[in-house]
């Protein structure tokens, strides 16, 4: 299934640059498989060796944080947007 | 009560107003916890006069002493300490980015606070940087860091939670803004002890879009409060809400009476998400302030397509 996949200024220099990409996958771990095998350059930056997601980023599935829903389980479907955004706080 | 004896006891014991005219669903009810109500204007009175408290009786800070007290904020937490500052005798020094609008800083200067300014680029992690700084260089500098202070979540605890408890023990599901995580860790965890079911949304802008500054994901943050009261366990959803959808439910906040903040938007564009999945629930929202202080911004007034261009460069969190 093709999502878009949104990327966070820091991370486009390992993208060619780009803002937005597209990427594959039934659930958000295939998804960030392919990104990989696109982009070698995101390896390790939003999922962790040990497959997890990397403790100050926040994935989401149109808008909804994955980690309150499957995590890197979590579903994607046909025209999902993925955003990938660096941790910040308010206040 | 006749009179109060001073101006910081007036802090707390909101009113909860419902506004279900706004719920999509006959079956749930929203009501809405209105911040704005405090002195200061917002919720982070609370926060401020706990962590202030709390100093004072462990012997960091004097009061009357004009000693320095220096924070960083995007706004409410500052405005909150700046008028504590000038009731119990303290010099408040607030990093501010400068991407706030212009009422939160004249308020600033009215209570006599100093704004330490700090590109809006770096967001709230580029001030907290500049504050921590600030507060190594100078020993006799007492720096709260409302997002690792404990008295944060214990406003909530101990305020805010009963209060909403007390009010509306009904409650099914509790909405609210994340910042410092403070209210939504405090508050949820005071109403998951009362009742375990109570579900905890939590609504975020999205800031993370704003912040260009970073070099590399590990100076992202993640304030010590939520890690330490296990924010992860506690939440159980998340949810970016977009400037446009925060407008546009600033302005349909109207509709019920309710003038309130660009952040309110936000949470009650959650509240209404939650009410169309669920049934039969009964949801709190906690509005974090008033709409006084982003009247020059336009927010309803305006354009909205003019002022959604506008609240992206802004922080209104």
């Amino acid at each position: 299934m093709p999502v878009e996949v949104r990327l966070p200024t820091v991370l486009r220099q390992h993208a060619g640059g780009q803002a937005s990409v597209k990427a594959n996958g039934e659930t958000l771990e295939d998804v960030f498989v392919d990104l990989v095998r696109q982009f070698p350059g995101l390896a390790g930056q939003v999922v962790t060796e040990d497959g997890a997601l990397h403790k100050f980023v926040n994935v989401y599935r149109n808008d909804d944080d994955v980690r309150y829903l499957d995590k890197l389980a979590t579903k994607v479907a046909d025209g999902d947007v993925i955003s990938i955004l660096p941790a910040v706080a308010g206040g | 009560m006749a009179h109060y004896a001073s101006i910081l006891d007036l802090i707390g014991n909101t009113p909860l107003v419902d506004i279900s005219q706004l719920s999509p669903n006959p079956t749930t009810r929203i009501l809405a916890k209105l911040e704005a109500q405090n002195p200061g204007g917002s919720v982070k009175d609370r926060v401020a006069l706990s962590m202030v408290q709390t100093a004072e009786k462990e012997g960091t800070i004097v009061p009357d002493t004009g000693q320095v007290i220096v924070e960083s904020s995007s706004g409410n937490t500052g405005i909150g300490l700046a008028m504590i500052a000038k009731v119990r005798g303290y010099t408040l020094k607030v990093v501010l980015p400068e991407n706030v609008s212009e009422e939160r800083k004249q308020l600033l200067r009215i209570w006599g606070a100093e704004i330490i300014p700090s590109p809006g680029s770096e967001g709230s992690n580029g001030a907290m940087r500049r504050a921590q700084d600030l507060a190594a260089a100078h020993d006799d500098w007492w720096f709260p860091f409302q997002y690792g202070n404990h008295a944060n979540v214990q406003a909530h605890l101990e305020g805010t939670g009963p209060e909403i408890w007390r009010d509306c023990p009904e409650v099914t599901h509790l909405v609210a803004g994340l910042g410092t995580s403070g209210t939504l860790i405090g508050v949820g965890t005071f109403l998951k002890r009362q009742n375990p079911d109570v579900q905890v949304w939590a609504i975020e802008p999205p800031a993370g879009e704003m912040v260009d500054g970073l070099k590399n994901f590990d100076e992202g943050f993640v304030p010590p409060i939520f890690d330490d009261y296990n924010g992860a366990d506690l939440l159980d959803r998340k949810k970016i809400v977009r400037p446009r959808e925060s407008l546009e439910w600033t302005r349909r906040l109207i509709d019920v009476g309710v003038f309130a903040g660009i952040s309110s938007g936000a949470v009650v564009a959650g509240a209404h998400q939650c009410a169309e999945a669920v049934d039969n629930a009964v949801i709190v929202v906690v509005l974090p302030d008033g709409g006084w202080k982003y009247l020059s911004t336009g927010a309803w007034t305006d354009d909205l397509g003019e002022v959604v261009e506008r609240a992206k460069r802004t922080m209104y969190f």
